[in-house]
């Protein structure tokens, strides 16, 4: 998989990744739908919690734009955010095991995102293992 | 929402996607028989709205919160649309992977939707 220098600015995604970019974009959407719901109905409940699902939703959205979008800032930015999903979700779910009181209120990483059916947990290492495998077209 | 109604429509969006990833998988494009599929969970799902508009006035209403079910319902409205444009546009196996994988998506909303109409947890 070498690719030329001038492939700089192709879209990193092409057959299997588009698959990817899709589940991103279908977590993105929950994720955004229900922390809309939770800040505008019942933000009073549980500030943090909902920041946390709100701040969770926007980092999605970025992912699933960095995946899309050519160039190398963005292929940063894909791995950044990526990341920092992987890490979220490693920490909240933890806590809310460990500290049960901390998380009472449902977030898109509780229980390592049981709630979506474990896809926050695998979706961070899959997206990992796509961008490496496209790494060349970064450099 | 009518319970059986919604559980036909599960079943549905579910035999849809397997099907869809299935014959992706095996290197289909999307075919006449992918975005029917696809349309059959699209019309579903506005009669789906028409259900949920109409129930209250005769009696059944949402256990839960209307906003929490009308986002989810509106999001699984949009979903099919954008699938069958992607499959539109990119005739390769993998746009008839992405129509299957937001079919099961859909199924997955619509649950939660019921759960939210019948007895929500939190």
């Amino acid at each position: 998989m070498q690719e030329p220098t001038s492939s700089l600015r192709r879209p990193r995604i092409s057959g299997i990744g588009r698959v990817l970019v899709v589940v991103y974009g279908i977590l993105a959407l929950g994720a955004t739908g229900r922390s809309f719901v939770q800040v505008v109905g019942r933000f009073g409940e549980a500030p943090v919690a909902y920041s946390l699902s709100a701040l969770a939703a926007v980092v999605y959205i970025v992912a699933t734009i960095a995946l899309i979008a050519p160039g190398p800032v963005w292929y940063r930015v894909a791995w950044v955010t990526i990341t920092f999903e992987l890490v979220g979700v490693l920490t909240v779910g933890t806590l809310s095991l460990t500290h049960p009181d901390l998380f009472s209120h449902p977030s898109v990483w509780s229980d390592f995102g049981i709630g979506y059916l474990f896809i926050p947990l695998v979706l961070p290492v899959l997206g990992m293992i796509w961008l490496r495998r496209r790494r060349g077209l970064a450099s | 929402m009518i319970e059986w109604f919604s559980w036909l429509q599960i079943g549905v969006a579910v035999m849809a996607g397997v099907v869809c990833v299935v014959v992706g998988l095996l290197g289909r494009k999307p075919s006449d028989l992918v975005l029917g599929a696809l349309a059959l969970v699209e019309v579903l799902l506005v009669a789906q709205l028409v259900v949920s508009i109409v129930a209250p006035t005769v009696g059944n209403s949402p256990v839960g919160d209307p906003l929490e079910f009308y986002v989810y319902l509106v999001s699984a409205i949009l979903l099919p649309l954008v699938a069958g444009f992607w499959a539109l546009i990119e005739r390769t196996r993998w746009s008839t992977v992405i129509v299957g994988v937001i079919c099961l998506a859909v199924a997955v909303m619509v649950f939660r939707m019921n759960v939210i109409w019948l007895a929500p947890t939190a």
